[in-house]
């Protein structure tokens, strides 16, 4: 088992696997970030990457390019998340149940979409995904596709945005208290709503990655509960961009890890345990930071405009 | 009068069936403070909320420096000079004070924010009008002082001309308020305007140079400060007889309850006791002053059976009581908690629920299963006794106005579950800022009840930041102040800067 | 744009407001049918033939309603205490694993009982599993203040596979000839017909029953009372003496056992044995159910036929015309959202200014 471990550390497959399980849940945790940095929990997530997934491969299977795939993928989340912002921002639903709603709603829509699209169909039509790169000479780099990279790059530059720009004070602030934002002259809805606008385009991108890089169809059952880990890795980063980063490597690095322990370990114990593991982490990982966890101070409180 | 920098014409705001204002039309002139005065609930707020752009007006118009103001902009009221500091906190305890400063004062698509500058202006600011912050202090940190110069200081970063403050004496210890006057004057020689929202009449007529009495929505009187009566105030300000509570004469008892030496360990400063000790005795009315979050919360939450002491010993009718509300509630404790909305009632359940939520163990229910005619007929007759005007007893609690409300929490803590008046005496009465956005009448009623639940022998512990209230009611002060508390003096022993000097931790006496 | 509190609450409204969520909810679904190129008053029509339109058809669907009632009971209990168990598919599965584990032959317990005897205890079996997998993450939130919401989600996923893990090894049925089912229950433990013929078993009376005892402990007992007050504000609950962290507690085992007896009843009344397949989301339809009945127990009894009745009849239907089967997840999806909205409607009223 050691030696199984010691190889694979240092093979560069294996990092190239962690840098590739990675990337759904950065876009994902980063866009689930930028809504609760906002004061939303978006638990429709799970849903959003479902639909993304389906309408970028939908669109690339209808002649479009790659890249008009990913756009369209981000503007079936900013949809869906328009609808969760006026349900849970003007209207001041319950940000658990309209999430959840919002879930079940995209997963079932993609789903029926499908089905209404390959009426016939047994195995899923394939699409030609987005290759690997090779550009850049870096060893585990260049084996990854853009959208990697661009999750990437998105780390740092969502971390300028939300602390150095004014329109990143702005969303952290009706975050905070929003009463704060409404006396500054700033509109709290348009803030809120912008935000979770944003990161549930991210959400939706994160899904198509799946379709459009990590395998080239889809699936029923493929987003499988990553949703719900990003929703647990923001928690974990303390709603940081640069810590969601590191979280969403470790995990990729346990879920990578177990793929392979299983292969090595030829069948001692059940691989239903090894994929357990990641799940099982991710609870850990959360009762672990819970006590510390400095929560946006406006976080899943409705605001009632004006209220006072 | 030379052209005002604001003129408000007609201003009417409707609430459903509750005219807020009414038709207030009024001026305010350059380098003049003008105090808008009048009880809880006469529209103060909502007026100033309606110029500042929170709310929209049904009917009139306002105009600032000669031009129309655009209704419900709080950005555009920004633009135009007029600055506000709220009643309650505007500020993100978790930013910055440089970063509640610069907020919505650049465009939001500015690729990155010019804090170098923003920092400079804000010291610059800072300097010019004599009120100091550190830029970079994280807000949660700052006292409730130092947040009210920040708020300020919002204001005037953004060149505001007209600065509104809604009630800002209420945290403020007296020699705090005295700054803050000496600061609004010089504001004023500086050329700004001032609006000053408050309910304290003494403070009115000594920083203002105008006072506007609103009442039941209505602008009834403007008059100039100086040359007015306090008394005048008053009868313009409540425009009706309000009889001053009648203290019975009585004779004092016993020692009902002792904190000794106890400790509060609480996660925030506010929340922390550090070595209260206190003892109550029937008959006697002992009042806690002191600027809120200064420990008064954790004393209240002891005494309430909410909270346990982490060292020291609490005792009620000489036993120690577990951190059960249940339990203290069964020894005779009478709880008015300071937050009726959120602690006293539950607004989603019915008002007979709430009527008998202290007690639904026993005596409102019998082997776990709720005795509801019981219960229904106790409700009816606790509104009738107390006169709690609302939908009836299957409305949501919630949908009371605050005064009903109070009202029915007080009733409940005094009557016991009692069917009958007489038959139950609280042995203590624990009252948090019982009379806080009361009107008038409705304060006067509370005052009342705690008079006379004293009078027939219960102790009564007041815990008030109002001082006129505590001057009115106390036989015993004593002053918090960052979780210790001074020994309990006769009323008459203390003067009011005493209280002030214990209020901000000063004083020639502190705590043994 | 703003909200304000409703003073008195209509009865006029609190009825109106849902039937119109309802409404939208079969405008919008007659969208997604349309798209399909089926026609649209044909298809309704099959759907609602399919779910209510013969005896049949009305077994199907109370059979169906079963589980869907008692997951939707275990919801309401949580949710009425702002307590969201998202992990009623987990706790069902584990209920059923449970009730199998005890009662099963070949591989069971094979526990030498009298079959009352083996009954109660396989019932009790699946309660407690369920109640242990709502606990836990009950008593994460209560000391850690970790958010539930996450924990039970992670928590299906990780007895979902559990669940494979034994149905591969230890409690695989010998006799199936590699299909991954588990033992398959005694015969003297399983619960009988309602109806000759029909799939309708004795749990339907089970799962009724618990909903009305349900409504009437929310209504009539001081735990109901506690686990209101709780709910609506634990901070003012916490002042009245209600003992927030126990009812919190209780609630959690109350609402995981619930649905950990609806995976028994599963197991005794329909399937004989446990799949992996035997749930097709009962545990996230049951919070649909909770929400459609406003979170009244008596309400979940007839949500759950409802619901029941558009999955068997979509079922149905798209043997007949080209619809996917997946426009029922469609309709109870925008269901609920629709009556989010409804909900809101009648406790506050939108103005403008």
């Amino acid at each position: 088992m050691i030696d199984a471990l010691a190889a694979m550390l240092v093979n560069a497959d294996f990092w190239s696997a962690v840098l590739r399980i990675a990337t759904p849940l950065i876009f994902g945790t980063l866009g689930v970030l930028l809504c609760e940095r906002a004061g939303v929990l978006n638990l429709g997530i799970e849903g959003i990457m479902v639909a993304g997934a389906f309408t970028g491969w939908l669109a690339v299977h209808a002649g479009a390019s790659l890249w008009v795939g990913v756009l369209v993928a981000a503007g079936t989340g900013a949809v869906f998340g328009l609808l969760h912002g006026i349900l849970t921002v003007p209207l001041a639903l319950s940000q658990h149940v309209s999430g959840l709603g919002i879930t079940l709603f995209a997963s079932s829509v993609a789903s029926y979409a499908y089905r209404v699209s390959f009426p016939n169909v047994t195995t899923p039509p394939t699409i030609e995904p987005f290759g690997e790169m090779h550009a850049l000479g870096i060893p585990v780099l260049d084996a990854q596709t853009p959208l990697t990279l661009i999750a990437i790059a998105l780390v740092p530059l969502i971390a300028w945005i939300l602390n150095r720009t004014p329109l990143g004070l702005a969303v952290r602030m009706v975050g905070e208290n929003p009463a704060a934002a409404e006396g500054q002259g700033l509109d709290v809805v348009a803030v809120r709503v912008g935000a979770i606008v944003a990161g549930s385009a991210l959400m939706g991108v994160g899904g198509a990655f799946l379709t459009l890089a990590a395998f080239n169809s889809f699936y029923f059952q493929m987003v499988n509960g990553r949703g719900w880990i990003c929703v647990a890795l923001v928690v974990f980063a303390s709603w940081r961009p640069g810590k969601a980063l590191l979280g969403a490597m470790l995990f990729a690095f346990f879920d990578a890890m177990q793929l392979r322990l299983q292969q090595a370990d030829a069948g001692a114990v059940p691989y239903q345990a090894w994929l357990m593991l990641p799940y099982v982490l991710s609870i850990v990982a959360l009762i672990a930071v819970a006590r510390r966890a400095s929560y946006p101070q406006a976080l899943m409180k409705p605001y009632r405009k004006g209220e006072r | 009068m030379p052209d005002p920098v604001l003129r408000l014409d007609g201003i009417t705001k409707r609430f459903g069936s509750l005219v807020a204002n009414d038709a207030v039309s009024l001026t305010l002139a350059r380098g003049e403070i003008l105090a808008l005065l009048g009880e809880n609930g006469a529209g103060k707020s909502t007026l100033v909320s309606i110029l500042f752009g929170h709310y929209v007006a049904d009917a009139g118009t306002i105009e600032a420096f000669g031009r129309p103001l655009p209704p419900g902009d709080p950005a555009a009221a920004l633009a135009a000079g007029v600055g506000m500091v709220h009643q309650h906190s505007t500020l993100a305890d978790n930013l910055s004070v440089l970063d509640n400063v610069m907020l919505g004062t650049e465009p939001l698509w500015r690729p990155m924010s010019k804090r170098r500058e923003g920092r400079a202006r804000l010291v610059a600011t800072s300097k010019r009008f004599g009120l100091a912050v550190d830029p970079d202090a994280r807000v949660a940190r700052l006292s409730v002082g130092e947040r009210q110069r920040v708020e300020i200081l919002k204001a005037l970063y953004r060149d505001a001309r007209v600065l509104i403050l809604d009630e800002p004496t209420a945290v403020l210890t007296p020699q705090e308020s005295e700054a803050l006057f000496a600061t609004l004057r010089g504001l004023c020689a500086d050329g700004l305007s001032i609006i000053f929202i408050s309910h304290k009449l003494d403070e009115v007529l000594r920083v203002s140079d105008r006072v506007a009495v609103l009442r039941a929505g209505k602008l009834v009187a403007t008059l100039p400060a100086s040359g007015t009566a306090k008394s005048t105030l008053a009868e313009v300000m409540v425009g009706r007889p309000i009889p001053p509570p009648v203290a019975k004469p009585h004779a004092r008892g016993d020692t009902v309850c002792v904190l000794d030496h106890v400790v509060v360990r609480g996660e925030r400063a506010g929340e922390r006791l550090d070595d209260v000790s206190l003892s109550l005795r029937s008959g006697e009315i002992t009042a806690i002053a002191g600027v809120s979050g200064n420990g008064q919360a954790a004393l209240v939450d002891v005494l309430c059976g909410v909270r346990a002491a982490d060292a020291g010993t609490v005792k009620l009718a000489g036993r120690a009581l577990a951190a059960d509300p249940a339990a203290w509630v069964a020894a005779g404790t009478a709880r008015i908690p300071e937050d009726r909305r959120d602690v006293g009632a539950i607004g989603a359940l019915p008002v007979w629920e709430n009527a008998i939520s202290e007690r639904y163990r026993k005596p409102f229910a019998s082997a776990g299963i709720v005795r509801r005619a019981a219960a229904r007929a106790f409700a009816r007759k606790l509104c009738d006794r107390y006169d709690v005007r609302g939908a009836g007893i299957d409305a949501p609690a919630g949908a009371l106005s605050g005064g009903n409300m109070q009202k029915l929490i007080v009733g409940r803590a005094l009557s016991g579950g009692a069917a009958r008046a007489d038959q139950y005496l609280p042995t203590l009465v624990v009252a948090s800022q019982p009379t806080w956005g009361l009107d008038a009448g409705a304060l006067a009623w509370v005052h009342q009840q705690l008079l006379d639940t004293c009078a027939r022998g219960a102790a009564v512990l007041l815990v008030s930041e109002d001082l006129d209230e505590i001057l009115a009611l106390a036989d015993r002060i004593a002053v918090m102040h960052a979780g210790r508390l001074t020994p309990a003096r006769a009323a008459s022993s203390w003067t009011l800067a005493d209280i002030g000097l214990a209020m901000a931790g000063e004083g020639a006496r502190d705590a043994a | 744009m703003r909200l304000e509190a409703r003073g008195a609450l209509s009865p006029a409204l609190a009825i109106a407001a849902p039937v119109a969520a309802i409404a939208c909810t079969l405008v919008v679904a007659a969208l997604f049918v349309a798209w399909a190129g089926a026609p649209v008053g044909r298809t309704y029509a099959l759907i609602f033939e399919g779910g209510f339109g013969s005896r049949f058809a009305w077994s199907e669907t109370l059979t169906r309603a079963t589980p869907l009632m008692l997951t939707g009971l275990a919801a309401t209990i949580a949710f009425r205490a702002h307590l969201y168990n998202i992990g009623a598919e987990g706790q069902l599965y584990a209920g059923a694993l449970a009730a199998v584990a005890v009662g099963g032959l070949h591989g069971g317990a094979a526990l030498d009982l009298p079959a009352p005897v083996l009954f109660a205890a396989m019932i009790a079996a699946a309660t407690i599993a369920g109640a242990i997998l709502m606990a836990l993450p009950a008593f994460a939130k209560t000391r850690f203040g970790v958010d539930e919401v996450v924990t039970t989600l992670l928590l299906n996923f990780i007895v979902l596979l559990f669940v494979s893990m034994m149905l591969d090894g230890p409690m695989k049925d010998p006799t199936a000839m590699g299909w991954p089912q588990s033992v398959a229950l005694d015969e003297a433990v399983e619960l009988p017909k309602l109806v000759e013929r029909t799939r309708v078993h004795a749990g339907l009376l089970v799962a009724i029953a618990l909903c009305v005892l349900a409504w009437a402990a929310m209504r009539l007992t001081t735990f109901g009372f506690e686990v209101r007050a709780v709910g609506a504000n634990a901070r003012a609950a916490r002042f009245a003496g209600v003992p927030v962290t126990r009812t919190l507690m209780l609630v959690a085992i109350a609402s995981g056992a619930v649905a950990g007896l609806a995976g028994a009843i599963e197991v005794a009344g329909r399937t004989g044995y446990v799949t992996l397949d035997m749930s097709p989301g009962y545990g996230y339809t049951g919070i649909v159910i909770a929400m459609l009945a406003g979170l009244n127990p008596l309400g979940v009894i007839a949500a759950a036929v409802f619901v029941a009745g558009v999955l068997v009849g979509a079922d149905s239907m798209s043997r007949a015309v080209a619809v996917p089967t997946y426009i029922a997840d469609v309709i109870v999806a925008f269901a609920l959202l629709a009556m989010l909205v409804a909900a809101a409607a009648v406790r506050y009223r939108v103005r403008w200014r």
